[in-house]
């Protein structure tokens, strides 16, 4: 039974931020949260929206996963692009998944993006840039197809092309020379894969492949991936070591000792057929 | 000069030389004492910013916008940051105008020196670019830069030169350079051009203008006024005072209406 | 290395603010292996600076004397200025005793230069490979990304296993040791990549191969 005290409450626990600022200023050092170096992108076309993804996860200088997935999932009719502090991002788009699919439930109706948009911008700006999730918000509803880029402090932009990460100025300037209104689809599929392409190529924090989510009226499809831009090289050896090469330093046997000896009869129980 | 940097002793340094003289301390250079005299060029003041130049199939190019910023104010519209040093070289710079222009001088008369003395091979790009890296090292060595980004475009020979170097003496030659926010938007849009074949002059000058363009929309500190400098074999073209203002367009906008 | 520098992308700084740094960080990934009759030296080609890409084609081995190489990386700058005093310094060398300078003596001569600027350092990490008098192997002074150095102790001198020799270094297992550790180093570095150049010098003279890595 857990203590009453020891139940997690909602939200965020800060009982340890006074000690935490103790330890700092003797000179500890706080260990970092994982920030991925990103490429994220998002385009309104003719029929709905596009959303593209580089799937590289960065721990400093070391990639931590090859193959990661940043394009969420909010609703049937919106998805959510994340760059950022990765727990963070996690995190905000799983509640805001939840929230949102109660939001659904309550209402009956599909929900518009400019709830998510709205919500997202209150939890963030709530928290003061301390949650660490720059966003790119993209969905169709009844009022038509948006783009939403939602920055960390909460501040929101309604647009038709964003771009977010540390790969967001090599993506952007392809969206700033091609991108024109009311695209096909794939012209538009095409445009967000050569963006986030720029990003994957010329920017660091971003690899991998590509990632692409296009929704439209009747519903969403992510590609993962839409493209794989980068092939694994082929290793010439292989590295596989010998039984035993293992060195064996000490060894300690400690004999089980039987302090005592129960059966337990247990009787044949019938099939649960509820 | 400071104790125990002198660079002049290179080849033949004496044993422990530049040390302390008995009885006194070690005298560290750019420790805080020494820095506080210098702090002025420790920052730029009026700065250019982005440079773009590639190489394309029979010649090299580079465009610079012509806008001298004072921190966030425009303050001087029509300042040239882009120069014909011989007919094999072209130089152009981000970063401090005023840095820019000392260099500029000090490159003029030097090209002059070699013309009276009759140097046959003129200073072509190579030269230039390595002469440019010696200067900004031994300037950032004596913590005392030259608060530059410069792009060396021009000939070595019969073959064509692009390269770079920053103010600590980073320097590199490449197919495509660029400095302040070009590096971040104009190189992977070159870099996609090249990718996608060759580059004649006509779509290498139609690239360059992309690149300024995106740019002027992107980085507050561009201008829609612009150089650019074509070299070829036979020499330097420069068009000085190209507008790129008409090619622009803000239809986007109307596609912005509120935050939410 | 042990340089503190500024690694943060430039959008997460001030903007209004400038520093000026002498240093910067600019990558660069080698390996050299030495055999009983040959050295192999490579290097990667990309040159970074912060989370971008300057150049995919810069190679960082050195060509110092016929028979010695040096791999250097580390700020570009420091690279390019110690590579020019050394070179000039073996060629003064050369002139004064009227024969190439030997590997273990541009060794010496680098350590020394080195700690001449000890107290305003060159940041260079390198790798110095070079044929001996005797025609031997010799590798000195190495620095190269936590990820390679352990398969190299693993692979090279059978450190870290029970009753294994070191094998016989050939050619072949240098090369190939040292394409699969690259290949390796360009999955997870995000400093490493676009290219390799391996350069192999023997009694013979010297060769050199291209290998393409991953580019993003």
């Amino acid at each position: 039974m857990v203590e009453e005290n020891e139940r997690p409450q909602a939200g965020f626990q800060f009982s340890n931020f006074g000690r935490n600022e103790a330890l700092v200023a003797r000179g500890f050092q706080m260990p970092k949260c994982r920030k991925t170096g990103t490429t994220i992108a998002g385009i309104v076309f003719k029929d709905g929206v596009v959303l593209g993804a580089d799937t590289r996860a960065t721990e400093g200088d070391i990639v931590a996963d090859k193959n990661c997935c940043k394009i969420h999932y909010l609703q049937p009719n919106m998805y959510c692009c994340g760059a950022g502090t990765a727990a963070d991002l996690e995190m905000t788009t799983q509640m805001m998944a939840s929230q949102l699919e109660l939001h659904r439930l309550n209402t009956g109706r599909q929900v518009p993006v400019i709830a998510a948009n709205t919500m997202l911008k209150q939890m963030l700006f709530r928290y003061q840039g301390y949650v660490g999730a720059a966003l790119v918000l993209g969905g169709v509803d009844k009022y038509g197809s948006h783009i939403y880029s939602i920055h960390p402090h909460g501040s929101t932009d309604r647009l038709p092309y964003t771009t977010m990460g540390s790969g967001s100025l090599a993506a952007m300037s392809v969206f700033e020379a091609r991108w024109k209104p009311n695209m096909e689809l794939d012209e538009a599929k095409q445009l967000v894969r050569d963006a986030i392409a720029g990003g994957v190529f010329n920017d660091l924090g971003s690899g991998s492949n590509i990632d692409l989510c296009v929704i439209t009226k009747d519903g969403a499809t992510m590609t993962r991936p839409y493209d794989v831009a980068n092939v694994k090289g082929q290793r010439v050896g292989k590295y596989e070591y010998k039984r035993g090469v293992t060195e064996v330093l000490n060894t300690v046997v400690r004999p089980i000792e039987i302090v005592s000896e129960t059966v337990k009869v247990v009787s044949e129980e019938d099939m649960d057929t509820a | 000069m400071m104790a125990g940097v002198s660079l002049t002793g290179v080849f033949t340094p004496n044993l422990w030389s530049g040390g302390p003289a008995p009885g006194q301390l070690y005298n560290f250079p750019a420790t805080k004492t020494q820095n506080e005299s210098r702090t002025h060029t420790m920052y730029p003041s009026t700065s250019g910013t982005s440079v773009v130049g590639l190489v394309y199939d029979g010649g090299v190019m580079v465009a610079a916008d012509s806008l001298g910023s004072y921190g966030s104010l425009a303050r001087f519209r029509n300042v040239k940051r882009l120069f014909r040093v011989t007919d094999k070289a072209v130089l152009a710079c981000s970063g401090d105008i005023a840095d820019y222009q000392f260099i500029r001088e000090v490159i003029e008369q030097k090209v002059r020196d070699d013309e009276i003395h009759g140097y046959t091979p003129e200073l072509n790009a190579c030269a230039l670019h390595c002469w440019l890296t010696r200067v900004l090292y031994n300037r950032r060595s004596r913590f005392d830069p030259l608060w530059l980004e410069s792009v060396v475009a021009g000939y070595k020979g019969d073959t064509p030169f692009l390269g770079f170097v920053d103010k600590i003496g980073t320097a590199f030659e490449a197919k495509e350079v660029a400095t302040g926010f070009g590096v971040h938007l104009a190189i992977p849009m070159i870099r996609e051009a090249r990718e996608k074949g060759n580059l004649t002059r006509e779509a290498a000058r139609k690239l360059l203008v992309d690149c300024l363009k995106v740019l002027y929309y992107r980085d507050c500190r561009a201008h829609f006024k612009y150089q650019l400098a074509d070299i070829t074999p036979e020499g330097v073209t420069i068009h000085d005072d190209l507008d790129l203002k008409q090619e622009t367009s803000w239809e986007v906008a109307s596609f912005v209406r509120g935050y939410d | 290395m042990a340089v503190e520098m500024a690694m943060e992308p430039d959008y997460m700084r001030d903007p209004r603010k400038h520093h000026f740094s002498p240093y910067m960080e600019n990558g660069g990934t080698s390996i050299a292996i030495a055999g009983d009759d040959f050295v192999m030296i490579a290097s990667d080609t990309r040159l970074t600076r912060g989370f971008n890409i300057l150049s995919r084609n810069q190679e960082k081995v050195l060509r110092l004397t016929p028979h010695t190489m040096m791999a250097s990386s580390g700020c570009w700058a420091d690279v390019l200025t110690l590579s020019k005093v050394l070179q000039d310094r073996i060629t003064m060398y050369s002139h004064e005793h009227n024969e190439s300078m030997p590997t273990t003596a541009v060794a010496q001569m680098l350590s020394t230069m080195l700690y001449w600027r000890r107290f305003f350092p060159y940041y260079v990490a390198n790798i110095l490979a070079g044929l001996d008098e005797q025609g031997k192997g010799v590798v000195a002074t190495g620095a190269s990304v936590a990820q390679i150095q352990p398969l190299l102790d693993n692979q090279v001198a059978a450190l870290n296993m029970k009753g294994a020799t070191p094998p016989k270094m050939t050619k072949d297992l240098a090369r190939q040791l040292i394409h699969d550790a690259f290949i390796s180093a360009a999955e997870r570095d995000i400093n490493t990549g676009d290219g390799i150049i391996i350069h192999t010098i023997t009694k013979e003279g010297k060769t050199e191969e291209m290998v393409k890595l991953r580019r993003d």
